[in-house]
């Protein structure tokens, strides 16, 4: 059931993401920002490039291996490759003919390199922002974006969210589990019985929501909510984003794989 | 140290869709006291500690704490005598980590940071919790939960402290943890429970409300002995008495 | 219909991200002083309410599959559009983090298609007139539904053009939305009538809980939708603008449009130190210098310049990549003893 993986995928990177190793202790800021500029390196590639993506996994492989993520933990999520974007891909070895390459023989047309490469950015910016949670907690990306000058509110309200999710994706595993064992057969997925199971839920959020307003209250809540900043910019931060910034910049002006290439072709041929 | 009185003077208490809560309930709690509050569902536990905190307003009556009596101006500072642990945790612990919901208390109150620290790391301490200090609550068990909502309300040295249903949801270690906990704290503690054996622990003093009224007030040895008053409040002995009387 | 960040260019997702952010901002300063203190607890268990329900699938009547809401129209008429708007922000910014939906560059565009329109057009300029402060039961539902599959057909829209703009599909634009549109009128259908039947429902169970509660209230008296929209108007043509004219060492959506205007694959020459320093890098590394991008209609296609087929070219592309994968694959190795050992040292 989609729910019951989704919720353990969403507890399994929360809890990866208080490990303790160099890349979680950096400063949630840098990788925020480093992150973001990689995929936008990632995607401003041409929509044919394919070679030139392929060195970008250092990235990733670099988050995954000093912060001692699990594979398991990216391959899922880029296995189960988003249906919208196949669908919307497949059309270009449809629509785009002509022939481009020709590998051992056989003609390969622009429309595939063209899919390919949509393939290759996904699975570049998906391990990535998977990553980036996965080092770095969600509060770490909420104090990150607080010292960014994102709105307070919106920052609260993410923190706020990410506390009552995993109490509220457990109260509707109970409800849905309840409906589950009285609608033999159909399972309770019907329209109506959904409606059903919202409206409960919305009436226990609402519920809840005044019992924390309440609890607030008597800690002498008066409208200021005040989080705790814990992170700093170190030395660590700079040389970590001043490295992958200039492989990025590199990368992105240079075909490494080319260049290789060619050498590896004057070498054996 | 003055000596804080909580009194209640012909309490009633009627909600918006005129459902009477509480009939008439007076009492007097003395500083120190560690009183139990029982009795069936429904009958008007829970509504009476909202009145004394301070998150319910009298539909009639008085309530007073220290000199302070309760009303609208006077919730705030009412708030600030009464520390309350609801029944139900996660709704206590709403920020990103242990840390931060403990220092939420006195952070309002408007001590310096260091001053924060030193409270939470106090209170933490007293409940045992102090290893927990970063971890987010959504990490934590419903036993640690339950100490740490303590120690959120501990954090702002309150006169009093009410408890709802503290021992639900705990198992049993986790539960007899909680007691000794309570059984070591000073403040005066007013719990409301359906846990006999926990009020038998950790309260001298044992109230019975029935139909928004106290039907029983006194020494809780006494109280909790008494079979039949028990029984016609939907009560039972507690496991403990019942053992000695096995036989009966 | 998330958008995901490899189909999306970065002069189309930043423009979505800039309108997403200005949007964010000017109902965060909305909010601050109007705020009532009980809606931070409000905002964020809704938010997680939504999230939940967002995970509970139900079958589509008639197709066997399975759907589940957006919840934007809900929030919208449960809280009012500002606080609504950052509520959807905030769930999606959990979304696009935990499970990479789409991805970090699209998230603004996310946010916009499935934000923007319920809670400032679906809910202020539809769901309200209906209504007119009565909640029937079937102007409910009425109103629900007309305001959501309005919101959603928007939005829809906006994913076909972000996705068309960016230049990376092939699809042609009609099919595209012969694909997009007619689907998303069925699932606002369906949402729109979960959605009222959900207003209705609780309104009916517990009314205490929703009356303090209704959108309406919160909606400062005097805003101008009009004023709102304008204003996102101009942001969206200056940040595209601009992103353009940095994104022109790659300007492949820009080859596109530019294709369209002029009716040739490439820009008319404009030389300048800048951009011919440019062209000059960009001819060194390109793999396949004065590529064309191929037209959707056929003559054109017939007519555009193209490059042969060259084996050695393949050839020093397979060698390389493996070459370059063994590398990483090195690297990361590598990296994975030192964080062993150092763990070691630390013990």
């Amino acid at each position: 059931m989609r729910f019951d993986s989704e919720y353990f995928n969403l507890g399994y990177l929360d809890t990866l993401s208080y490990k303790d190793t160099f890349i979680h202790r950096l400063d949630p800021r840098t990788k925020l920002l480093v992150t973001l500029i990689f995929i936008i390196f990632v995607v401003s590639n041409s929509k044919y490039e394919i070679t030139k993506l392929i060195p970008f996994l250092i990235y990733p492989v670099f988050l995954l291996t000093s912060g001692n993520i699990p594979l398991r933990a990216v391959l899922k999520k880029i296995l189960i490759i988003s249906p919208f974007l196949i669908f919307i891909g497949i059309f270009n070895p449809i629509f785009d003919k002509r022939t481009i390459y020709m590998i051992i023989g056989i003609p390969i047309s622009q429309g595939w390199i063209s899919l390919f490469s949509i393939i290759l950015k996904f699975i570049l910016t998906v391990s990535s922002a998977i990553l980036l949670i996965a080092v770095t907690s969600f509060p770490g990306i909420c104090e990150a974006l607080e010292k960014m000058k994102v709105p307070k509110i919106l920052v609260i309200q993410l923190l706020f969210l990410y506390r009552y999710l995993f109490v509220l994706l457990e109260e509707s595993l109970k409800i849905v589990r309840a409906r589950e064992a009285r609608s033999f057969g159909k399972r309770g997925k019907d329209i109506k019985t959904f409606t059903k199971i919202l409206s409960v839920l919305l009436i226990r959020s609402l519920e809840r929501a005044e019992r924390i307003y309440q609890a607030m209250l008597s800690r002498g809540f008066k409208g200021e909510i005040h989080l705790l900043r814990k992170h700093s910019i170190g030395f660590n931060d700079i040389v970590f984003a001043a490295s992958f910034l200039t492989i990025f910049y590199i990368l992105k002006v240079y075909n490494i794989v080319n260049i290789f290439g060619e050498e590896l072709k004057s070498i054996f041929f | 140290m003055s000596h804080h009185i909580l009194e209640i003077k012909d309490l009633y208490f009627t909600y918006p869709d005129g459902t009477n809560a509480l009939s008439g309930v007076s009492l007097k709690i003395f500083h120190g006291e560690s009183v139990g509050i029982t009795g069936a569902n429904g009958m008007g536990k829970t509504t009476l500690l909202l009145n004394i905190g301070g998150h319910l307003l009298p539909t009639k009556g008085e309530i007073s704490i220290g000199d302070i009596t309760l009303s609208k101006k006077t919730r705030q500072d009412i708030r600030k005598k009464v520390g309350f642990v609801f029944q139900r945790t996660d709704d206590q612990l709403f920020m990103p980590s242990v840390y931060e919901d403990v220092a939420f208390g006195p952070i309002n109150i408007g001590l310096s940071p260091d001053k924060v620290e030193e409270r939470v790391k106090l209170s933490l301490e007293m409940v045992g919790c102090l290893h927990l200090i970063n971890r987010p609550p959504h990490r934590l068990s419903e036993g640690q939960k339950r100490a740490v909502a303590i120690a959120t309300v501990i954090a702002m040295n309150p006169d009093i402290l009410i408890m709802d249903e503290p021992a639900s949801n705990l198992d049993p270690r986790s539960r007899r943890q909680l007691i000794n906990l309570l059984k070591g704290f000073e403040h005066t503690k007013i719990i409301a429970s359906h846990d006999l054996d926990l009020i038998l622990d950790v309260c001298e003093r044992c109230i019975i409300i029935k139909d928004g009224k106290i039907v029983a007030d006194g020494y809780t040895p006494n109280i909790l002995s008494d079979k039949r008053l028990l029984e016609e409040n939907s009560l039972e002995l507690p496991l403990s008495i019942q053992g000695a009387y096995s036989h009966i | 219909m998330h958008m995901a960040d490899a189909l999306l260019s970065p002069a189309v997702g930043g423009t979505m991200w800039a309108l997403t952010a200005g949007t964010i901002l000017y109902s965060a300063r909305k909010l601050k002083d109007k705020i009532d203190d009980k809606m931070i607890p409000l905002m964020g268990v809704l938010g997680a309410f939504i999230f939940a329900g967002q995970m509970i699938n139900f079958t589509i009547p008639g197709t066997g599959s399975s759907g589940h809401i957006g919840g934007g129209m809900l929030l919208a008429i449960l809280l009012g559009p500002y606080p609504a708007f950052l509520v959807i922000s905030s769930v999606l910014i959990i979304q696009a983090l935990f499970f990479a939906d789409g991805g970090l560059l699209a998230l603004g565009a996310n946010i916009w298609n499935l934000g923007f329109y319920p809670c400032f057009i679906g809910y202020p300029l539809i769901f309200k007139k209906i209504i007119k402060g009565r909640f029937t039961n079937k102007g409910v539902m009425y109103a629900s539904i007309l305001s959501v599959v309005i919101s959603l057909q928007l939005g829809a829209l906006s994913v076909v053009f972000e996705t068309k703009l960016s230049g990376i599909t092939e699809l042609p634009l009609s099919t595209f939305l012969l694909l997009m549109q007619p689907i998303h009128l069925a699932i606002g259908i369906i949402e729109g009538f979960i959605t009222g039947a959900i207003v209705l429902y609780v309104r009916k169970l517990r009314p205490d809980l929703v009356e303090n509660l209704e959108g309406i209230k919160t909606l400062p008296s005097g805003v101008s939708i009009k004023n709102v929209l304008i204003s996102m108007a101009i942001i969206a043509l200056i940040t595209g603008g601009i992103l353009s004219w940095f994104a022109s060492t790659h300007p492949d959506g820009l080859e596109w449009s530019i294709e369209k205007i002029y009716g040739k694959p490439e820009v008319p020459e404009h030389p300048s130190p800048i951009t011919e320093g440019l062209k000059t890098l960009q001819e060194k590394t390109a793999i396949l210098p004065d590529y064309s991008i191929p037209s959707t209609s056929k003559e054109e296609s017939e007519t555009s310049s193209w490059p042969q087929v060259k084996p050695d070219t393949s050839l020093s592309g397979f060698l390389g990549s493996i070459m370059v994968l063994l590398l990483i694959f090195l690297f990361g190795f590598c990296i994975k003893i030192i964080r062993k050992s150092k763990t070691k040292h630390e013990i």
